[in-house]
């Protein structure tokens, strides 16, 4: 069960329901026992799915991670492979099969594609004349994941980078997939708004799926009311400035892999003695205390903490007042989820702590110091003496490439001048391999000279209000709380849309990259909404080339809001952050 | 008035019988029947009949007749067999007929005898023949089992999808089995078969002999065996004059019985009602029927459903019939009208009498945009028929392009084929299409329509960047894209290249590419590579160590911590380094050799362009407070506070900070001043603060 993805106002267990039926079905088709062979890319994601113990009750008994040569030995009637449509992948899976001892007993060989099963792949196979190995091929449209009860990802790594710098929307393919599946499952959305290109290509792309499924007349009542696409490169801004937020930390400073963090397990009680392996912690909302606490700016994070050790430790002394042996049962019953509320408590001390030591170094401050200068317009279009200094003492490339970029975008372009010499810099200190890098942000857009002289970004940040002087991290009133003054343009945009509309924005528009649109479906009289005053809409909004938590919780912030009419259910090709945003982006050619 | 119970017989004790006819067969077959190869399609399907078989006695010449009946016995098709010998027909679950030759090729017709396809059992059925051929339903759809000479079984358990299975070997055999049959298990097929005594059990990884429970002793062949409809029954007729009834999975006996009758039967069949709990064994001989039944259990019985009716219906072409059914039913239209109306449309396309034209116009008059009608289904079927023309027009209305796009590859209309795979979006259609091409056009066509179809194009460039690295070359080429070609050559300078001639030659193309494609900076940066690479091989060669792929920054840093500082300048002022980043690089250095003397000869060279704070930072990293203190000294005043700190002189931070009134100063002081020593400063700091306060 995953019961924190029913608690929002869309049921994404329905979804994951699911998808774990498709599994079922396809583990069924291969009778007998049966061992899987895994592309490690998909264990993770799959984990959120499905666990070992439904493979198991479907007779998994062995699983073994795809590589080169001949398989482990397993006595099982079935070889599954879970692959990716790769190529390269299709060319290791052959060897798998092609070195099968032959004098050893007979195996079924099958595989399954995810998402998408794939001609190319097949005629690879083909040419290596193992297609005819295998008895079933087929394909699980596990396009879109569920991570939270708000929240669907597509964990494509690649997608941003395939998008944006090589032509090759494939990934923009499977989000209208999911898209429909989604639909299929949570009927019709009725209003579809974008922003960009690629958005544009998704809607296109949904329509036309539309068009194709014409038979199938969908009858169930729409759960949601619109929905956003926006691009990623509509807003490259928010993802390179840090993020402020709770687990936007953690994601900074750990990093956050299909919604679990490794720690370094100083801080936390051993388990038991000599253990000195990472400390892994599951992140999501089935949580009470992370629920609480993950949104907000880590400066209010400390109170919420202390207030929570006072609660707990004031419930556990009730024990004193507890005399009959009525009130002792009664305690007693209550002790289980004391004890998990002190366990989740002492976990998030100990990462408060450690984030803690990392956001008051000096660095940190000075890092902080230098992005919020530029997000606010100050000294965009010189070269910075921070970064600078960081480029000299060598600091991790990624950092100074972010605030590079982060320049560069707030100053919508460098100085030719600037630039090549941040480049020259960058080339002489890291390597002159990274000029392949370099090359690839300044195709994405994110580091870029300046033409035509103009500089849009004070514009875009003054209709947008991207920057709030007045910001409260402790009971904060704007979505700026989540950069401690920033409000991430992406939400700033949703929020505009939601009210008063995207009219009063017209020529912020028409800067930012490609078109925006709206699409209405039209829903049969009988499926049509009438919505009670003062119920909410319910917006999907789909980030196409990834989204940050920061962006998350902001989204999440104006769900909450009592009057926001609004609430969100967040999808993304990627959860991600600046740092595996720019990774992603590097190219290292040894 | 006849009593109701005139025409009922007696059977056994305690049932009676009786016999009434349903209805007469319209054909006039009588003993001819002896001579055919019969097959009758469940559920009340056709009936076909093959002739004169192969027998020894007849003269070569005459060729058989394939008769195919309604099973009330009118004629539906009749055609002379011209191909090889027949060994066994069957019909499959979708009522087309199944005839299995001696050569072990299976051709498929149609209920109206028109030829649909043929397939293979493969080489080894080809090799050893057919012996014998069974035509089985699974869930998965129908199968072919054959025994060929060898005495080797293979089979395919669907015949729609197929995938041949050739079973393992049992041992000891060394003719034909006495009897076998197929059996449906774990959604797996498997083969019965009896060998004297024995029976064994194949599935495709092994041969397991089984026993059936309590069977009476004695037995030393089985003459016949049954597996019921459903697989779930099985009955076995024994030389001692026993028929066993029990599970498929011989897991269970249900009765045993003796027929006092030692002669192998024509035939065994299970047989019950729908619905009905009893069932029964039929047993055949020349002269005799015996029906065997059991005591009731619960079974269930698939029935036939409507669809499976109207299929039946649109097999024998009743389209109104069907249609009127449907709006009766009111079926959705996915699975009702639309669905006959596209089996109409399959039969229209094969009326040669008409134009490509009309049948387009009339096949798209009558479905029109109706939900679930696949024209490109139709479009094949008119492909089929050998009209191209036809097919094209029909796969227009097709909204899907990914049905759209494999016919058209299939009749060679591949840049037709490569707009609609672009048009759905579907990256891995494209490939395919792509691909095609590739094959089919000179490489000069190939790159041109690639030209105009951007979306192609790049993607065909992802396949090469990782599958054909200098066709890749080409296409930068043939699109003057400079930029890239420069970046390809880089590449290659690292991956395919060794020696470091080859890696400076590969730049220098790159360089050139980049000046071409007026990209100053990076053609610039290229040849200070190139520069930096042969002055990196000249260390490695006159100093040893590692050089070779260290950037400069790393290279400098390196023959510092080697003690070449002279070369370092030298590099340094080569290269042009910026002094600021120069005096960090030097310092680092400096401090992680612990060479005080040096760093400090080093401060003092000339003013520091970075201050002297990171001086004392960097000391203090290294542990050492008393060379930390002399920079100390020197940093400017806007520092100062923080080096003194840095250097755990609170009390004169203090001081300075006052001196500076600088309230973040002051309270920065304040928060260093810990335990009891610093107290007399913290109270100097609240009091100059009220100080400040006050004016």
């Amino acid at each position: 069960m995953a019961a924190h993805l029913s608690y929002g106002r869309v049921n994404l267990n329905v979804l994951r329901e699911a998808v774990r039926r498709e599994l079922r079905e396809f583990l069924d088709k291969c009778a007998g026992s049966k061992a899987i062979v895994w592309d490690e890319y998909l264990t993770g994601p799959f984990g959120l799915i499905a666990q070992y113990s439904l493979l198991k009750e479907h007779e998994v008994e062995k699983m073994f991670t795809l590589k080169g040569n001949r398989l482990p030995a397993a006595d099982v009637k079935n070889i599954i492979f879970f692959v990716r449509p790769r190529l390269e992948l299709m060319d290791i899976i052959a060897e798998n099969v092609l070195s099968e001892d032959r004098r050893g007993p007979v195996r079924d060989f099958h595989i399954l594609f995810v998402p998408r099963r794939s001609l190319l792949c097949e005629q690879r196979l083909k040419d290596l004349g193992v297609l005819g190995s295998f008895i079933h091929r087929e394909e699980y449209s596990l396009d879109l994941i569920p991570f939270d009860g708000d929240l669907l990802s597509m964990e494509s790594e690649g997608a941003f980078k395939e998008c944006y710098l090589e032509g090759d929307q494939t990934s923009l393919y499977h989000a209208a997939k999911g898209l429909m599946t989604l639909q299929a499952l949570y009927g019709t959305i009725p209003q579809i708004f974008g922003k960009g290109e690629c958005a544009r290509q998704v809607a296109n792309m949904m329509i036309r799926m539309k068009r194709e499924f014409t038979g199938s007349q969908n009858s169930i009542f729409p759960v949601f009311d619109n929905l956003l696409l926006l691009d990623r490169n509509v807003d490259l801004l928010t993802p390179l400035a840090t993020q402020l937020t709770y687990e936007g930390l953690i994601d900074e400073i750990y990093g956050i892999q299909n919604s679990y963090a490794k720690l370094p397990p100083e801080k936390f009680a051993p388990k038991k003695q000599g253990d000195g392996e990472a400390k892994k912690l599951q992140l999501n909302s089935a949580e009470e205390l992370y629920a609480e606490i993950r949104d907000k700016n880590f400066n209010a994070v400390g109170s919420v903490l202390s207030k929570k050790a006072k609660v707990i430790s004031a419930a556990f002394e009730e024990r004193h007042n507890a005399k009959t042996v009525g009130e002792i049962k009664q305690f007693v019953s209550q002790l289980p989820h004391m004890q998990a509320a002190r366990g989740s408590l002492a976990n998030h001390t100990s990462i408060a702590e450690l984030i803690k030591d990392v956001t008051t170094s000096e660095d940190f401050f000075d890092k902080l110091t230098v992005e919020q200068e530029f997000m606010s317009g100050i000294d965009t279009d010189k070269v910075n003496n921070y970064i600078e200094d960081c480029i000299a003492q060598k600091h991790p490339l990624i950092k100074v490439l972010r605030l590079v970029c982060l320049q560069s975008v707030c100053n919508s372009g460098l100085k030719q001048k600037v630039l090549d010499y941040y480049k020259r810099e960058i080339l002489q200190t890291y390597g002159y391999e990274h000029i392949l890098t370099l090359y690839n942000l300044e195709k994405a857009g994110l580091l870029k000279p300046q033409t035509g002289g103009r500089n849009n970004y004070p514009t875009i940040r003054k209709t947008l209000r991207l920057w709030m002087d007045d910001v409260n991290e402790q009971n904060p009133t704007d979505i700026s709380y989540v950069y401690s003054g920033y409000a991430p343009l992406s939400v700033r945009l949703a929020q505009l849309l939601s009210r008063p509309g995207w009219r009063s924005i017209e020529e912020v528009l028409r800067i930012l990259p490609g078109p925006h649109f709206e699409e209405r479906q039209p829903l049969p009289t009988g499926l049509q909404k009438k919505r009670q005053p003062g119920e909410n809409r319910v917006t999907l909004i789909f980030f196409l080339g990834g989204v940050t938590f920061a962006e998350i919780a902001a989204l999440r912030f104006l769900s909450q809001l009592e009057d926001g009419g609004t609430e969100y259910v967040i999808a993304t090709t990627k959860l991600m952050n600046g740092s595996s945003w720019i990774e992603a982006l590097m190219e290292k050619p040894f | 008035m006849d009593c109701y119970t005139a025409n009922w017989n007696p059977l056994g004790d305690s049932a009676f019988y009786r016999k009434y006819e349903l209805y007469s067969m319209d054909w006039d077959l009588k003993e001819e029947l002896r001579d055919c190869l019969v097959a009758a399609a469940p559920y009340g399907g056709p009936i076909a009949l093959l002739r004169n078989p192969w027998r020894k006695e007849k003269a070569a010449s005459v060729r058989p007749v394939l008769d195919i009946y309604s099973a009330s016995g009118m004629p539906l098709a009749s055609l002379l067999w011209k191909s090889g010998p027949v060994v066994s027909l069957g019909w499959s679950a979708e009522e087309e007929l199944l005839c299995v030759q001696e050569d072990g090729a299976v051709l498929v017709y149609g209920l109206h005898g028109d030829f649909r396809r043929h397939f293979s059992m493969g080489n080894e059925v080809l090799q050893n023949r057919v012996l014998d051929a069974r035509i089985f339903h699974t869930e998965f759809g129908s199968g072919v089992a054959i025994l060929t000479g060898a005495h080797r079984f293979t089979l395919s358990a669907n015949v729609g999808d197929l995938k041949l299975r050739r079973m393992p070997e049992v041992p000891g055999l060394q003719s034909a089995p006495s009897c076998w049959t197929t059996l449906c298990q774990d959604r797996v097929a498997h083969i019965l078969l009896a060998v004297g005594p024995d029976l064994y059990l194949l599935d495709h990884a092994a041969c397991s002999a089984v026993t059936p429970p309590g069977l009476a002793p004695g037995v030393s062949s089985f003459l016949q065996m049954a597996v019921s409809f459903t697989y779930r029954h099985l009955a076995l007729f024994t030389d001692t004059g026993y028929i066993w009834m029990g599970t498929a999975s011989l897991k269970e006996k249900l009765c045993e019985f003796n027929c006092n009758i030692r002669a192998p039967p024509k035939q065994m069949v299970w047989c019950s009602r729908p619905r009905s709990k009893e069932r029964a064994v039929v047993v055949a001989w020349e002269r005799r029927l015996m029906v065997v039944g059991d005591a009731p259990e619960s079974i269930q019985y698939k029935q036939l459903t409507i669809q499976v009716l109207l299929d039946r219906l649109v097999l024998r072409r009743l389209y109104p019939l069907a249609i009127q059914i449907c709006e009766y039913l009111r079926l959705p239209e996915v699975q009702g009208v639309s669905r006959i109306l596209a089996h109409w449309a399959c039969y229209k396309v094969q009326q040669k009498d008409v134009s490509d034209e009309d049948v387009a116009r009339a096949i798209n008059q009558k479905l029109g945009d109706t939900p679930g009608v696949s024209y490109s289904d139709i479009a094949a079927r008119a492909y089929g028929c050998g009209r191209t023309e036809l097919a094209i027009k029909l796969l227009e209305y097709e909204p899907r392009s990914g049905e759209q796009v494999p016919l058209l590859l299939k009749m060679k209309r591949s840049k037709l084929a490569l707009s609609k795979a672009i048009e759905s979006g579907d990256t891995d259609l494209v490939f395919t299409v792509l691909l095609h091409l590739k094959n089919e056009l000179n490489r000069g066509d190939f790159f041109m329509t690639l030209r105009n179809q951007p979306m192609a194009l790049s993607l065909y460039r992802q396949f090469c960047k990782h599958q054909e690295l200098e066709t890749l070359k080409d296409l930068y080429n043939q699109d003057d894209n400079h930029q890239e070609l420069g970046s390809f050559h880089i590449r290659a300078s690292y991956a395919t290249e060794e020696r470091i001639e080859g890696r400076v030659a590969a730049l220098q193309t790159a360089a050139d590419a980049f000046y071409k494609a007026k990209n100053e900076f990076a053609a610039k940066a290229t040849e200070d590579q190139m520069r930096l690479l042969r002055l990196q091989r000249r260390l490695e060669d006159e100093l040893g160590g590692q050089f070779l792929d260290l950037s400069l920054h790393d290279t400098v840093t390196t023959l510092i911590l080697g003690g070449h500082n002279k070369r370092a300048e030298q590099l340094a002022r080569d290269f042009r380094i910026p002094d600021k980043r120069l005096w960090w690089l030097k310092l680092t250095a400096l401090a992680d050799l612990e060479d005080w003397e040096e760093l400090e000869k080093f401060s003092k060279s000339k003013k520091s362009p970075i201050g002297y704070l990171p001086f004392v930072e960097i000391c203090m990293k290294q542990h050492n407070k008393y060379e930390a203190k002399k920079y100390a000294s020197r940093v400017g005043p806007e520092q100062k506070v923080k080096a003194l700190l840095l250097v755990g002189d609170v009390a004169q931070a203090a001081d300075v900070a006052i001196e500076h009134r600088n309230e973040a100063e002051l309270s920065l002081v304040l928060s260093h001043c810990t335990g009891a020593t610093d107290g007399a400063t913290a109270d100097k700091i609240q009091r100059a603060r009220a100080q400040a306060q006050k004016k």
